[in-house]
């Protein structure tokens, strides 16, 4: 399949000055999508998103690091209204978003994909597909009952949808069940399925791992293609080396807090975001990371055999 | 069409609220009665009698009976006379109802001293048992309401308790493999049934009946796993479907027990001890004992769960599978255990359960087994003290309702309970929201 | 000696019987619950109990014409499953099986207490309603069909109307299920959080599914009483169960897997319980001991442990794809 891969050619070409002022985290930005103010969350004692000011650039790639249990996921989950903050409010596009049940937000115009993919198993990647489109008349459940009502907009979204697949290589698994696909696969189709919505923001949660290399390049290019079609794409990464590829602004999360922010190579060489990585070994996150599976394994194990001593 | 907003909560839940109240009024409200002088006419069973006061009918008299799982209400005709068709023999309850004679009146013996309208019939040699009361002018010293209050809550508490250790169990396999055992149920009555057969069919001492059936119940919950769900773990069986699978074992092994045992209820011995006298409570020393077993076997695990390590391998399991497996625990040693413990607390729980009744039968876990789950609902899904709070809140309810609500409804009220909590909070009492994403 | 001629043909008269029908219709409401969408009802019972008393009790307190008292518990369905959906849909799957189990069983014991026993019938439950829907009967008085489907016209209108109603409802389910809004349902029983981050209202479609299944049940439990007379006891958590195990015999994500499951269901139980009592009254079964009652208690063995046998050697039933099975969890 990577042999169909368009190379990139050279860099992509990275939009600049964004900001007002001095970059400091939470600096304003001159046209922001999304601007969140004082967002709290805690589980029982554990501040997970602690969160003064941010604001997202529109119409621009903003890339979300941190080490793991920084709270990214958590932050994803309050901006897209799958979790509920303690404190604090933020906008999309001007509209105060607070309070907003998830499908709400996502028919605004803000899709997001989940950290671990959640493909539709049973349901043909074409359907999975077909279930992104927006205001389908026949997800009325009496229009339903009357097809010829129904049936001219569904080829037009099934059209729509293979051409999706196709520029995402997986059109010759349009009649498949989702099950089937491989996990980098599943990532594409999750991906390809936001899309189907004509989002104005996409918010990918981790849209590289597991994906295997071959794949990642034509991944790359599909984030830096919807950025050229007009969209503003906000995504979680651990992969350094990809956040400076494509990122045209980084913001640094740490501990709930957001710790730095600015374009990629700024940030990277900044020490506060070296001192956030070092300094994350006493989160709690169960995370794949394997280092820290075996941490809090040994943190278990100590606890069993405490006893055994008494 | 947008098809959004018509379901919306902020009026959705005042809604249900309204509903529950609704059904609580109406079968408060009482509006309608039993009016018939006679009920289940077509039952081989029946208790028959009249009311007679100073020597004339009395009509319009309501009389309940209650026992071996049945209730049932009639009012007397214009001649007195009443009888009511029940299941099967055995003892009954019969009471009448005071409030329903004229003013002054109340229940005497044949010679016009008081005495309490509550009374025991047994079947003897033929299918009719008889029953007639007497009344006539003086008064009773009523136990207050604030005495049955405090009675209520001792039942409450003493079946609470029992409810617990089934419930307990039930949670812990929740927990560590996620299975909803509807099983459970099964196992409560196994531990009954065990008890019958070598306390009365074996005619075996009543304690080493016990103790035998509470490791029978044990070895029963070790076949299960063994025999049936490890297998089906291995599999890789889905949770949903599991649950159907135990719910398949579950008709088959009730009416298995029906098969083997038939469709009787039968004593315990030492069912039938005298009551004391503690202030206000009346408590039979079983009561006591069950209550006593009960919480010592509640700190049992307690103590398990918090101080060993196999206990606490065990919170592990419940909290990850794959961490507690990555951390050199053996979960399927870990879930066999759970699954003995489950077993054996929900055999001494249906032992509990058979004096409390009283009586053994075919499906009486099966008729607790809502109330199981909705403790463990409760007190949050896979959480073993909730479940034992949850349980404590069910059996308080269900005793305490009865002073207002009939008896033969008791249970409306604890679902109903079940419904509202998870109204106002999902998560059960004591459990912990998922994460997403 | 066995009779087996006489056990075919009383299994022969279920194929067609309104009893099979009825849980047809169940099995098929509830596939729409849990086989489509993923809904895990397990008050089923209590929707079929609703179809019952609301039918009944308009009939007999009321005294309703016949499409007043459907209606009557259509409308009692609906308001059913708003009540259990409100709490429960935002709930994990479980929550909602507890949750639909103690409602049902609340009716039963509802329909049941003395207390209420003028409109209930309390155990004793009610009868006499049928008038109504006997007059409606265009078929003249006379003797109809043949071998064990021979029958009055009262019976013959019955089995027309109960079969005509699964028909249409099978057709409903179908199209609805090839529809855009069967695509978001199925979504919702694969993951919801998915279905609900591409912007569908998963809580109102859940609410829509439950409200149709439930209707479907509701239906059938009207059925389940035009040859019958309502009694509380079938209204009990078994009730469900059964239909469960019709369900997954058929396939629970397929239309026709509900009505081919409740005829195969029927006819074998028909014929292993009435070879059982027959063989039992010959003798064959002496050598364990079985008495005539036991005989009869097999059929309820013999359905868990199919029940237990379908879900774990073939989960997806009769009907179900193949292909899915590969991926069935
Ligand atoms: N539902 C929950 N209940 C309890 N704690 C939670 C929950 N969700 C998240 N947390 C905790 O909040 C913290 C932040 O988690 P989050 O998933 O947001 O991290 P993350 O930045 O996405 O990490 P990763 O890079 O590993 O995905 C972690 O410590 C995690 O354990
Ligand atoms: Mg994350």
């Amino acid at each position: 399949m990577s042999s169909d891969v368009k190379p990139t050619k050279g860099s992509p070409v990275k939009s600049v000055d964004m900001h007002v002022g001095e970059i400091v985290p939470g600096v304003p930005k001159k046209d922001p999508i999304i601007v969140a103010d004082h967002v709290t969350r805690t589980f029982g004692g554990l501040t997970a998103v602690d969160v003064d000011h941010v604001e997202i650039p529109r119409n621009a790639i903003t890339a979300l690091i941190g080490p793991n249990g920084a709270g990214k996921t958590t932050f994803f989950n309050l901006l897209t209204g799958f979790d509920k903050p303690d404190t604090g409010k933020w906008t999309f596009m001007g509209k105060s978003l607070a309070g907003i049940p998830s499908f709400r937000v996502a028919r605004l115009g803000q899709v997001r994909t989940f950290q671990l993919t959640k493909a539709l198993s049973l349901l043909t990647v074409l359907d999975n597909m077909k279930l992104g489109a927006k205001g389908q008349k026949g997800e009325n459940m009496f229009v339903a009952l009357l097809p010829w009502l129904w049936r001219k907009q569904e080829e037009e979204i099934e059209a729509k949808a293979m051409e999706l697949l196709a520029r995402f290589k997986l059109d010759t698994k349009a009649e498949d069940y989702a099950a089937s696909l491989s996990g980098g696969q599943r990532k594409l189709l999750e991906m390809a399925r936001a899309l189907m919505s004509d989002p104005t923001l996409v918010m990918l949660d981790e849209p590289m791992a597991g994906v295997n290399p071959a794949l990642t390049q034509s991944l790359l290019d599909h984030i830096l293609d919807l950025k050229t079609q007009g969209m503003t794409v906000l995504f979680v990464e651990h992969d350094m080396q990809m956040v400076r590829h494509i990122a045209d602004w980084v913001i640094v999360m740490a501990e709930g807090k957001i710790v730095a922010e600015g374009p990629p190579d700024a940030v990277m060489s900044n020490p506060a975001v070296i001192d956030a990585y070092l300094g994350s070994h006493h989160d709690q996150d169960l995370g794949e990371d394997p280092d820290q599976e075996k941490e809090n394994v040994n943190a278990i194990k100590e606890l069993l055999d405490a006893d055994d001593k008494s | 069409m947008e098809v959004t907003g018509l379901i919306d909560r902020r009026w959705t839940r005042p809604l249900v609220a309204l509903f529950a109240i609704l059904i609580v009024a109406l079968t408060l409200g009482g509006g309608l009665s039993a009016s018939a002088d006679s009920i289940n006419d077509d039952s081989d069973w029946q208790i028959k009698g009249n009311v007679k006061n100073d020597g004339e009918p009395l009509g319009g008299v309501l009389i309940s009976v209650s026992g071996n799982g049945f209730t049932g209400e009639v009012k007397t005709g214009d001649d007195g006379k009443w009888s009511v068709g029940v299941p099967e023999g055995g003892k009954y309850t019969i009471t009448l109802d005071e409030s329903t004679l004229p003013k002054g009146v109340i229940v005497t013996d044949k010679d016009g001293v008081v005495i309490p309208p509550t009374r025991e019939v047994e079947f003897g040699a033929t299918k009719t048992a008889l029953s007639n009361y007497f009344l006539g002018v003086g008064v009773r010293e009523t136990t207050s309401f604030f005495d049955q209050f405090i009675q209520r809550i001792f039942t409450g508490l003493s079946f609470g308790l029992l409810l617990a250790l089934a419930a307990v169990g039930l949670s812990l396999i929740f927990g560590t493999t996620g299975l909803n055992n509807f099983a459970h149920a099964e196992m409560v009555t196994f531990g009954a049934l065990a008890t019958l057969t070598f306390a009365v069919d074996f005619a075996w001492p009543l304690w080493a009946a016990l103790i035998v059936a509470i490791v029978l119940s044990g070895a029963f919950g070790f076949v299960l796993d063994a025999g049936l769900w490890r297998p089906l773990r291995r599999k890789g069986v889905g949770l949903i479907p599991m649950m159907i699978v135990s719910i398949g074992l579950s008709l088959a092994l009730r009416y298995l027990y029906q098969y083997l045992y038939g469709g009787s209820t039968r004593q315990l011995p030492g069912a039938d001890g005298a009551d004391l006298k503690f202030g206000p409570i009346s408590l039979s020393p079983l009561d006591l004992l069950s209550m006593g077993i009960s919480i010592l076997a509640v700190i049992g695990v307690a103590f398990f769960l918090l101080r060993t390590r196999l206990g606490k391998a065990t919170r592990a399991v419940s909290d990850n599978v794959s961490l507690a497996a990555a951390s050199g625990i053996d979960v399927d040693r870990v879930i066999r255990i759970v699954w003995v413990i489950g077993g054996a607390l929900a055999g001494l729980s249906g032992i509990l359960f058979a004096f409390y009744r009283p009586g053994v039968s075919w499906d009486m876990g099966f008729q607790i087994l809502l109330l199981i789950f909705a403790a463990v609902t409760l007190g949050g899904l896979g959480t073993a003290f909730g479940a034992v709070v949850g349980s404590i809140v069910v059996g308080l309810f269900i005793e305490i309702s009865t002073l207002w609500i009939p008896s033969d409804m008791k249970y409306v009220g604890a679902l109903v309970i079940l419904i509202l909590v998870l109204l106002v909070r999902p998560q059960g009492i004591l459990g912990r929201k998922e994460r997403i994403g | 000696m066995v009779d087996f001629w006489q056990i075919i043909q009383n299994a022969g008269v279920e194929l067609i019987s309104p009893t099979t029908a009825a849980y047809a219709l169940a099995a098929l409401g509830l596939a729409i619950h849990f086989g489509f969408t993923g809904l895990v009802n397990f008050g089923q019972a209590g929707f079929m109990a609703i179809g019952a008393y609301g039918y009944g009790i308009s009939t007999l307190t009321f005294h309703f014409p016949v499409w007043g008292a459907v209606l009557v518990g259509i409308g009692a369905s609906i308001v059913f499953a708003l009540i259990l959906g409100v709490p429960t849909l935002r709930l994990r799957a479980d929550y909602l099986s507890i949750v639909t189990i103690a409602a049902a069983e609340i009716l039963r014991l509802i329909f049941t207490t003395n207390t209420l026993e003028a409109v209930t019938g309390s155990a004793d439950g009610l009868s006499g309603y049928k008038g109504g829907f006997a007059d409606l009967n265009p078929i003249p008085d006379g003797t109809y069909g043949f071998g064990p489907w021979t029958m009055n016209a009262y019976d013959l209108w019955l089995r027309i109307v109960a079969w005509t109603i699964v028909i249409i409802a099978c057709l409903l389910a179908w199209q609805l299920m090839r529809s855009p809004w069967g695509r978001v349902v199925k979504g919702i029983r694969e993951d919801e959080d998915a279905v609900r981050a591409l912007g569908k209202n998963v809580y109102f479609y859940k609410m829509q599914s439950l409200i149709l299944g439930g209707v479907f049940g509701t239906i059938a439990g009207m059925i389940f009483i035009l040859p019958r007379a309502i009694v509380p006891a079938n209204y009990a958590t078994t009730l469900t169960f059964f239909i469960y195990t019709i369900l997954l015999l058929g396939g629970a994500a397929t239309i026709l897997g509900p009505v081919v499951g409740s005829i195969i269901f029927w006819v074998l139980l028909s014929a292993v319980s009435g070879f059982v009592a027959r063989a039992q009254a010959a003798g064959w079964f002496d050598l364990i001991g079985m008495s005539s009652v036991q005989a009869g208690q097999t059929r309820f063995i013999l359905v868990g442990i199919v029940l237990m046998l379908l879900v774990i050697f073939r989960p997806q039933g009769i009907f179900g794809n193949k292909k899915e099975l590969a991926f069935v969890k």
